[in-house]
């Protein structure tokens, strides 16, 4: 069956002009980047030639990105690097974190971090006064997920950078979903780190990279052969930052507004079936994210019977996660255990189309009918 | 009854897909509800049971769960339909992911939803029936 994939959030198709210009770094240009030969610098000028490509993306210099397995190792480096480079151990971040944040942080309690994980709002956004309220003389960094991974909510960064710039304090964004969404311009939004990574753009998965403002100085995680400023040590994996870039260099305006539009037809129509809600914002919302409830029927068997129609969903439901737990986004929204089990999560990208998103529709308020008639609460 | 992929297997999908006992009973004999409390979604039995020879005439469910909830609720209902209630009674869960060919380990717990209600709609009918 042809499969129909509302999932882009957790991950992206490679992109086949991606494919093509990762090939040569395979067979052709495979060699070494530290080496003096011939292959060796085909293969170097592919690395420098893409840190331009990203570091050009957000504004920054090239010095300033450091190349990484993906937005989990990126995460790790900034939290750890700084905490172990700095005697000052408060962090503030907030409750809605990718986990690669939040565990960073629950293991850094254990080596003496103070964390301050901010509340946010219904529709999922920090409020900058809270921001301000929580820098103390101890604060090192406020790290603040920029597009969340399961509202789609976008945060003011604009305000929250410039109370970190004006308190002396560094300044941090996950920006793993909101890259290449929403503008990232990393000297007029007071940003002194910054979290990319490929596969959420249709590049290829295990790449990401950390702009690190110049002149902060952090620790490496991985100690080794001085690689990247001496920052991330291990032979770079050149063929996955090539296609890195070139996911980079192929968005269009264009597609972000064919996104967004189907994103709206869908949310719209959906919100028509009785007894549904919008989970996270109307506004400032990452224009390929979608979350609602269902009330009374689970996400997780909503998510199974889309799968059945060829349609691959997402949910925050306690029942599809390896913890039984429900999602801390949809808690740290005031969702109820139950109303976060009712959730799906549609994610859109530049290869969906209008037909997918007609059948999407009229399949969704079956399925919905079919499991409320088995749902003991109405 | 672990499954190596931790996937649902075919037989699981079939009965959530399809439920053969899903759905409202009008006037039952008794019902029984449960909480599955790893994840607070809710089962519940409605019976019908022949008086005389104390066997469940008929049998529905309606569940807010997930598919290994459904599943192991409409596979629960298979295995008691026209059993007394003496031997509807000893259905647990091991009965219940035989017939389902296994569940993701993950997903036991929802089998044991399924022992549980039963057991308890039936609990439920003898106290009715002695006061
Ligand atoms: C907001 C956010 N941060 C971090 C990550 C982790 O990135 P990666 O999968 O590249 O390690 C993801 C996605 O998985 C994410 O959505
Ligand atoms: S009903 Fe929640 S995990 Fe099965």
């Amino acid at each position: 069956m042809k499969q129909i994939y509302l999932d882009n959030a957790s991950t992206t198709k490679v992109d086949t002009k991606v494919v093509e210009a990762m090939i040569p770094y395979f067979s052709e240009k495979y060699g070494n980047a530290s080496s003096q030969h011939l292959i060796g610098q085909e293969a170097k000028r592919g690395l420098e030639e893409s840190r331009h490509t990203i570091a050009k993306s957000i504004k920054a210099k090239d010095d300033e990105i450091i190349f990484t397995s993906g937005g989990t190792e990126s995460n790790n480096l900034v939290l750890k690097g700084l905490f172990f480079a700095n005697e000052k151990k408060h962090i503030i971040t907030t409750k809605i974190e990718h986990d690669s944040i939040l565990n960073t942080c629950k293991w850094l309690e254990k080596q003496g971090a103070k964390i301050t994980y901010l509340d946010v709002d219904k529709g999922g956004f920090v409020n900058p006064e809270d921001v301000e309220n929580a820098i103390g003389s101890e604060t090192l960094v406020v790290s603040i997920i920029h597009g969340n991974n399961e509202l789609g909510t976008i945060q003011n960064i604009e305000k929250i950078g410039e109370i970190c710039r004006a308190k002396e304090v560094y300044f941090h964004i996950d920006a793993c979903q909101s890259y290449t969404k929403v503008p990232i311009n990393v000297g007029k939004q007071d940003l002194d780190f910054v979290t990319l990574n490929s596969h959420k753009i249709h590049g290829p998965k295990g790449v990401g990279a950390l702009y690190i403002k110049k002149g902060i100085k952090i620790n490496p995680i991985l100690h080794g052969g001085g690689h990247e400023f001496s920052l991330r040590g291990g032979t770079e994996n050149i063929s996955g930052i090539v296609g890195f870039a070139k996911a980079v260099k192929i968005i269009k305006n264009s597609n972000l507004k064919k996104i967004n539009e189907l994103r709206d037809k869908l949310i719209n129509e959906i919100l028509k079936i009785p007894n549904t809600k919008l989970n996270g914002p109307k506004d400032n919302r990452l224009c390929n994210n979608i979350n609602i409830s269902f009330g009374n029927i689970e996400g997780e068997a909503i998510g199974g019977y889309l799968d059945a129609y060829g349609i691959c969903s997402s949910t925050g439901s306690a029942c599809s996660s390896h913890t039984m737990e429900t999602s801390h986004v949809l808690k740290a929204i005031g969702l109820s255990d139950l109303e976060a089990n009712t959730s799906i999560r549609l994610s859109l990208s530049k290869f969906n189309n209008e037909e997918e998103i007609d059948y999407v529709l009229k399949v969704l308020p079956k399925i919905v009918k079919k499991l409320r008639r088995m749902s003991p609460i109405k | 009854m672990q499954n190596k992929f931790e996937q649902y297997n075919k037989e699981v999908m079939k009965h959530f897909l399809k439920p053969k006992y899903s759905g409202k009973m009008k006037n039952p004999d008794v019902i029984g509800r449960i909480k599955n409390n790893m994840c607070g979604d809710i089962m519940e039995v409605y019976l019908k049971i022949d008086k005389k020879t104390n066997k469940i005439k008929d049998i529905k469910f309606q569940t807010m769960g997930c598919a290994a909830a459904i599943a192991s609720s409409d596979v629960l209902c298979e295995l008691a339909k026209g059993k007394t209630l003496q031997k509807a009674k000893k259905i647990d869960k091991k009965k219940i992911l035989e017939k389902l060919r296994g569940l993701p380990s993950i997903k036991m717990h929802c089998s044991v939803l399924g022992e549980k209600t039963l057991k308890k709609a039936i609990e439920e009918y003898e106290k009715k029936i002695i006061s």
